[in-house]
């Protein structure tokens, strides 16, 4: 690829040249131009990012090869894997090229590599989590930090006066010092790529990755304050100087904090105000937070803290404000940065350490230090931790002690560290630099590929991976909630009164100010989850859609058995019509084949699986706006169509749920209300999700019905959102009249319930409306209204107390009616016959579908009521209470037909 | 379902220390206004409570007899200083000495106290009415998500109830509400005995069994 773009940048700047070989350089500067290169070799011009690019590309190359075996990374942590890969490229390197190169270096590594890892999980730090332990975690990460330095520092100067570390490692006590203010801190690489595999519980998790972060401005300090003490001589140093060190550790750790969270508040503040131009906002993101980091560095505070802080703080705010798209942007790209900085950082690693120029061995030291680590670590961890118990309202158990004493991995910040050593100041570097690397090794092999096994044989408490549930996040809320109750009542203020009033705090002032106003208005954590569910619900039921009709061993459509021309073209116009118009057609005589049916599976699983887009948005070209209102009006329509679909499932497993004030008649525990519970209609109200559905069509009747009407309206799920809808009702069942008709007697006002039956389910029984059917024909009859023809049926329906027949186009079911002076589109609803009920019913969509599937072969049912929730038996019982009532027996006169 | 908790061993729930005693019969009085009862009205005086979204449904829990232990139903009018350390000591933090039976038991009963917070009709359900009411309280805080948000997010958490707990239903099954025992299963894998515990009532231990 780069051979063929090098002509091209060749071409005007040089003369002929032999093609084909790219050899060298044309000329030096002297020398006139060779004439026109063909092609031009200029590999120093793209060395260096040539080369970055290859070494990712070989990392993440090797990341495939590793994955590609489930059995090796469930066993060993890539890390391991990757550090050994580099021990073997940098083998290869200097074996090829005689010197080591590609090496970790301190400046590339502090600049570039590390932010991406500690943004990234400063970022999606469960901040829960993490201020819930915070205590624990600052009493490690300081405490345990400094305990660590100096015990190592100082055993291993013990160790040399002992005389167990060769002579020829020159340092005093400030050098052993220093090195084990380098070698004690924990690593958040290392232990972040470790425990990300072992899945222990989150608080044990959290405790000892939340230290490895924070310790960053112990070690930072500790480093800064030896190595300025060993640059000084021991002798120079005043006691002065140890308070300024004392003190610094407060400066380097709050300022870094401080840092953090000021880009915090202007990320936040600035993705406020990007409606217009989202493109940017995940490249805000990036840009602010690392900007943070650098601001740190550059006034020598912890930059590690500053990016932590950032990221903790900014999210909640950021995460309102951007849109949905920048939000997986930004995650993707956080993760993919982080993850390809960790590759890099233990390849380099692996490479580094094959570079014998740089380190001297001393086995007393090496071993020494080794040990020292293991033990004044867990020696730490048990103090600490007795003396944290005495606090902590949930102790750390033993188990724990182990695991975070072995979790406490070393990793590339101190080998950064180590080579950062100035080797005139510090003439034991290169010892240093050889004990840094063995413990490294150790540390993020040995213990990265024993802390599993170690996890599994303690039987530590592991983290359960389960999805958040909208019950748990509810409860968990409440429960905060009485949490700070009772320390209100009990007149503490402890760790949840503090809390609830920082939400406070936060909701009436910071969220505000911060957060875009409709992303205010609709924030909510409860909200979230529930949105989340929803989404992802409704991509797993098209999901599931697809696996319904492959399990249910339909075959596709084979083409050439229609048996009907004319089903096709009605199957067209059904399909392709999207006008109002009110589709009368004409009657077929049709003999059902199982194309029919599967047609009619296949129309109902799309009906009700698929998300319908009725437009289609042109294609953006441009670069700096994304047409999203699109996709978010899609996210909608998907999600409220997901939720109505939800409620209906739900009916369907019936609740016992007891009507709302008004209606305490219904109101006995234990009462069976079927399906009206769940709806969110009660009160005669439209079911509305969420309000994002308008309300026009069901409505208008509702509210002048009586409890009957309501409860049953409470069933009907708008689909007036949708796109296209056809209800097919079916007028006259001949076959079910003697069983079904006590339900069906009762007509519920139409609505449009998704599955509405098919054409072909109706077995095609189309009739002219001119009465003129032969018998087999009119078994079944079937009428199509458009759905926005339903508000003028509701209307008609609401008037039909009066018995009043109001001209409405819309009649449910115009059946061929030779008695009675019918045109196909007058409205016969009115005439209710109560005294021969069997003749006189008609279909409510709902029931139509019932009525459908019954008079179906058996052999279609199951595959119906696999797509179904099975709502119209459900209706069955539910209406008969209400069979008498007259307003509803819009009947059509079937008898005439027969 | 167990529905009389008024006869179960005290165990884990009436150990609170005496250091403790005193401090609550302090805040006791100061609450009750130097009586020896409490009475609802008391806890309007509480000024950081108001804020609390579910208040009124907290302050119930201290009133109700099924977590006083004093019948399975019903309401007191007012409590007196021993019904106030009952309460309390749900919210103690569970014993590391305890074995494993006894932190279930535990566990249990502070989620019974929460699950009658819930169940505001004693009949040991947790019905979509009763759900609906307690996530509007919740919700209450933030005035731009509507009623009807609420209400679809009770009936989504009802619905995910009934799947967690009795899985595939069958058409004609019908899921009347949660009960203590699908509450259980909706918290399990949440650490609640870590969770729900006051910092307050975290000292030496007295058994302090009636």
């Amino acid at each position: 690829m780069l051979r063929t773009a090098l002509p091209l940048l060749g071409l005007p700047l040089a003369e002929t040249e032999a093609a084909g070989e790219p050899t060298k350089e044309p000329g030096a500067p002297g020398e006139p131009p060779p004439g026109l290169a063909l092609f031009r070799w200029q590999w120093h011009e793209v060395e260096a990012p040539y080369l970055v690019a290859l070494w990712i590309l070989v990392a993440s190359l090797a990341k495939i090869v590793f994955h590609l075996s489930r059995k090796v990374t469930s066993l060993v942590p890539e890390s391991c894997l990757l550090i050994l890969l580099g021990l073997v490229l940098g083998g290869i390197v200097l074996a090829v090229a005689k010197k080591a190169e590609y090496q970790l270096e301190p400046g590339t590594f502090f600049l570039f590599l590390l932010p991406p890892i500690v943004l990234d999980s400063g970022y999606f730090m469960p901040s829960r989590l993490f201020f819930d332990n915070l205590g624990a975690i600052l009493t490690y990460a300081v405490v345990g930090t400094l305990w660590n330095a100096f015990t190592t520092g100082a055993a291993l100067w013990g160790l040399q006066q002992v005389g167990l570390v060769a002579p020829r490692v020159q340092a005093g006590l400030l050098d052993f010092l220093l090195f084990g203010s380098l070698i004690s801190a924990v690593d958040p690489v290392a232990v972040l790529a470790v425990f990300e595999e072992v899945h222990v519980n989150e608080t044990l998790f959290i405790i000892v990755f939340g230290e490895s972060l924070l310790n960053d401005a112990v070690t930072v300090v500790l480093y800064k304050v030896c190595n300025s003490f060993v640059e000084m001589g021991s002798a120079n140093v005043q006691a002065t100087d140890y308070l300024k060190g004392i003190a610094s550790l407060f400066v380097v750790s709050l300022g870094g904090a401080a840092v953090g969270l000021v880009f915090a508040f202007l990320l936040a503040l600035t993705t406020r105000f990007t409606k217009r131009v989202r493109i940017i906002e995940p490249l805000l993101v990036f840009l602010l937070a690392y900007a943070a980091y650098l601001t740190a560095e550059m006034a020598s505070l912890s930059a590690i803290i500053a990016v932590t802080m950032c990221g903790l703080g900014c999210k909640k705010y950021v995460e309102a404000n951007i849109s949905h798209k920048s939000r997986t942007a930004v995650k993707y790209t956080m993760k993919t940065l982080a993850s390809c900085a960790e590759t890099v950082i233990f390849m380099l690693l692996g490479i580094s350490a094959v570079d014998s120029s740089k380190w001297a061995w001393d086995s007393g030291l090496v071993l020494g230090t080794l040990i020292f680590i293991l033990f004044f670590r867990a020696l730490g961890v048990v103090l600490q931790t007795w003396v944290l118990n005495q606090f902590r309202l949930v102790p750390l158990d033993k188990i724990d002690q182990v695991v975070m004493s072995y979790g406490g991995l070393r990793g590339a910040v101190a080998f950064a560290l180590v080579i950062l050593l100035d080797r005139t100041k510090v003439p034991a570097k290169d010892y240093f630099v050889a004990t840094t690397i063995v413990v490294v090794f150790f540390t993020v092999i040995i213990q990265g590929l024993t802390i599993k096994p170690l996890v599994k044989w303690l039987k530590v408490k592991r983290s359960e991976h389960h999805k958040p549930t909208l019950n748990q996040e509810l409860h968990e809320h409440t429960f905060d909630h009485i949490l700070a109750a009772v320390e209100d009542v009990v007149g503490h203020h402890g760790y949840h009164y503090w809390r609830d009033r920082w939400e406070q705090f936060d909701k009436k002032y910071l969220s505000q100010l911060l957060m875009r106003r409709s992303a205010y208005r609709i924030r909510d954590q409860i909200w979230d989850v529930y949105y989340r569910l929803n989404i992802r619900d409704a991509i797993s039921f098209v999901d599931q859609g697809g696996h319904v009709l492959s399990s249910t061993g339909l075959t596709l459509p084979s083409m050439p058995s229609r048996n009907s021309v004319a089903e096709t073209s009605v199957t067209n116009l059904l399909r392709e019509s999207g006008s109002g118009a009110c589709l009368d057609l004409q009657v077929i005589d049709t003999v059902r084949s199982g194309r029919d049916r599967e047609d009619a599976v296949m129309h109902h699983l799309l009906c009700g699986g698929l998300y319908k887009p009725r437009r289609r948005y042109k294609a953006s070209c441009s670069r700096h706006f994304i047409s999203e209102d699109a996709q978010e009006r899609q996210d909608k329509e998907v999600f409220q169509q997901n939720m109505k679909r939800r409620l209906e499932s739900f009916k369907s497993t019936k609740h016992n749920i007891c009507f709302t004030k008004n209606k305490p008649r219904l109101r006995k525990p234990g009462h069976k209300k079927d399906g009206v519970a769940n709806t969110e209609t009660t009160n005669g109200k439209p079911p509305r999700d969420l309000g994002f559905q308008d309300t026009a069509a069901v409505i208008v009747t509702l509210e002048s019905e009586e409890e009957e009407e309501e409860s049953d309206s409470s069933e009907t799920e708008k689909e007036d959102d949708e796109g296209i809808i056809f209800v097919a009702r079916a007028t006259s069942e001949v076959l079910q009249e003697g069983k079904v008709s006590g339900n069906l007697e009762v007509c519920p006002s139409p609505r449009v319930i998704p599955p509405s039956p098919t054409c072909a389910e109706k077995q095609l029984p189309w009739k002219s409306g001119q009465g003129d059917l032969a018998v087999y024909v009119s078994s079944e009859t079937t009428k199509i209204v458009p759905v926005d023809m339903q508000t003028g049926w509701n209307q008609s329906i609401s008037s039909l107390e009066s018995l009043a027949s109001p001209p409405c186009t819309q009649a449910p079911t115009m059946t061929h009616l030779p008695p009675r002076p019918l045109a196909a589109e007058e409205p016969q609803a009115p005439l209710a016959l109560p005294s021969d009920p069997l003749l006189s019913f008609a279909f409510p969509p709902s029931l139509a579908k019932a009525g459908r599937s019954r008079s179906e072969s058996s052999a279609d049912i199951p595959q119906q009521q696999e797509l179904q929730p099975l709502m119209g038996q459900k209706d069955h019982t539910h209406l008969s209470p209400r069979a008498a009532n007259p307003r509803w027996c819009i009947q059509f006169n079937k008898g005439g037909q027969l | 379902m167990e529905r009389h908790p008024a006869f179960k061993p005290c165990i884990c729930l009436f150990q609170v220390s005496s250091d403790q005693i005193e401090q609550l019969h302090r805040r006791f009085k100061q609450l009750s206004g130097e009586q020896p009862t409490i009475r609802k009205e008391n806890f309007n005086k509480v000024p950081d409570l108001e804020l609390n979204p579910i208040r009124s449904k907290i302050i119930h829990a201290f009133f109700d007899n099924r977590n006083l232990r004093k019948g399975p139903s019903g309401v007191a009018d007012e409590i007196n200083f021993e019904d106030f350390l009952t309460i309390m000591s749900y919210f103690r933090p569970i014993d590391i000495s305890m074995d494993e039976e006894q932190v279930e038991l535990c566990r249990k009963e502070k989620l019974r106290f929460l699950f009658h917070m819930y169940d505001s009709d004693s009949d040991g359900r947790i019905t979509l009415e009763e759900y609906r009411n307690v996530v509007e309280e919740l919700l209450s805080g933030n005035p731009h998500i509507e009623k009807e948000s609420a209400r679809s997010i009770a009936d989504g958490a009802m619905m995910e109830a009934a799947s967690i707990c009795v899985g595939q239903m069958e058409p004609d099954q019908v899921y009347e509400g949660i009960t203590f025992e699908d509450f259980l299963k909706i918290w399990q894998g949440i650490d609640i005995e870590t969770k729900m515990h006051v910092r307050f009532l975290n000292m030496e231990t007295m058994a302090l069994c009636h």
